[in-house]
């Protein structure tokens, strides 16, 4: 788990090339307000068209990092307000990951408030994983596992209780379909990196559903 | 191996949820995405220097302070609820009294002891039967009429009951002599459907109760109040 994650500041921090094609200062008053005016609702649209097909994603991620409905709509709100002060920084690159990437860490950043005011025990990586993988005989069988048999309700507890990097990349893979290469971009670390974790998270789910079953 | 990883992410994606975001999340962003556009038209004129995104306030608001804020109502409303009922359950018990009284009064064929209209035979009338003289105010001017006088016993004590009528509705006023609990100003309620008032006036305290509305009984009080009828 990484505890340094702080909303946004990647992005503040940078220069931004805002303003390109802005009216010089020589222009008239009055119409440099009106190109303003277009180009504030130009951007609204954009935004709207590039964001907004992507909510139904944005919610799912973050209901499943936040477990919770009510804090995943105010981090999704949260997040969509701040990708919208950043939309310049999207030039020519799907949104998607982008958007993603903004609603995951602002999901952190409330995980990690929530666990500072102790108001949720949050999964624990290094203690409840290594807890698992004492308790379960790693057994060279998985066809033993019934997946058909599964239901839907235990395979989402079963995903919930994945620690959150290990929850998001199969939140990222297996429901959103995103490619290695986007959920690198979104989770903002390397390829390798995704395709290990997922590996790992595989792992992990295999064997607390063999667990339960 | 990569064949059950093939099988579970079937199992995943056939099996687990994916949540839906709920149409007021929607509304309340596009709403947002509305209102954004302002500010951020102001930080595109003044250039390139940025200000540090604001949070939303629904968002930053910490969350243990809505707990607290929530508990604190919740404190505030039970110490309120207590200090009313409490207020509520010493009157509460003369307000039944009063109605179980006014009904009386009502259903018996002993609505008054003293059948008259003019005060100076109602008033005597009182006297030797209690231990206090009731104020006796005629209010025909006002198209109040006064029926008469009673005695009636209210929370453990005779007390004096003057009986008004307004057009076809009966007003009961019961006096007797004030404990430092009767309020200064009259209060007005609504118990079982009866207009109720309660005051205190000298050394008197007085209940008013009818049929008639709160105002109309407002108006009643206040001619009894008035300092100048004779």
């Amino acid at each position: 788990m990484r505890a340094d994650i702080s909303t946004g500041t990647s992005f503040t921090d940078c220069n931004l090339p805002f303003g390109s094609g802005r009216p010089t200062g020589l222009q008239s008053v009055s119409s440099g307000h009106e190109d303003k005016g277009n180009q504030v609702v130009n951007r609204t649209q954009r935004f709207e068209t590039a964001a907004l097909p992507h909510l139904d994603a944005a919610y799912n991620l973050a209901r499943w990092l936040l477990r919770d409905d009510h804090s995943a709509q105010d981090a999704v709100q949260e997040a969509y307000l701040r990708a919208f002060r950043f939309f310049e920084h999207l030039r020519g690159e799907d949104a998607r990951p982008w958007l993603l990437g903004i609603v995951r860490n602002t999901c952190y950043t409330l995980l990690q408030k929530r666990r500072q005011t102790g108001e949720h025990v949050e999964f624990d990586e290094e203690r409840d994983t290594d807890l698992i993988e004492a308790t379960v005989r790693r057994e060279d069988n998985p066809e033993r596992l019934l997946l058909s048999r599964l239901e839907s309700a235990r395979l989402d507890q079963a995903i919930e209780r994945l620690a959150p990097r290990f929850r998001e990349v199969i939140v990222l893979r297996e429901l959103e379909e995103l490619s290695y290469q986007e959920i690198a971009q979104t989770v903002e670390v390397p390829l390798g990196t995704v395709m290990s974790r997922l590996s790992r998270a595989r792992a992990l789910l295999r064997e607390m559903l063999e667990k339960a079953e | 191996m990569e064949q059950h990883d093939n099988e579970l992410s079937a199992l995943i994606k056939a099996k687990a949820k994916r949540y839906q975001a709920p149409a007021e999340l929607r509304n309340s962003i596009n709403a947002n995405l509305q209102t954004a556009q302002l500010p951020d038209a102001e930080v595109s004129r003044t250039g390139g220097a940025r200000p540090r995104p604001e949070q939303t306030r629904s968002a930053s608001w910490p969350q243990w302070l809505n707990l607290g804020l929530a508990f604190a109502c919740g404190v505030a409303v039970s110490v309120l609820a207590v200090f009313f009922l409490k207020a509520e359950g010493k009157d509460d018990g003369m307000t039944q009294a009063i109605v179980a009284s006014h009904v009386r009064s009502l259903m018996a064929a002993h609505l008054v002891d003293v059948e008259s209209s003019d005060r100076h035979t109602v008033k005597p009338w009182f006297t030797g039967k209690i231990d206090f003289a009731p104020p006796v105010k005629e209010l025909a001017a006002e198209g109040i009429s006064l029926v008469g006088g009673r005695l009636d016993y209210i929370g453990q004590r005779p007390v004096a009951a003057l009986v008004y009528r307004v057009k076809q509705h009966t007003i009961n006023v019961f006096i007797w002599p004030s404990t430092s609990t009767s309020p200064q100003d009259p209060q007005f309620a609504i118990h079982q459907g009866f207009s109720v008032a309660h005051w205190r006036a000298g050394e008197m305290q007085f209940w008013a109760i009818s049929d008639v509305n709160v105002g109309e009984l407002h108006t009643l009080v206040r001619l009894l109040t008035r300092t100048d009828a004779p």
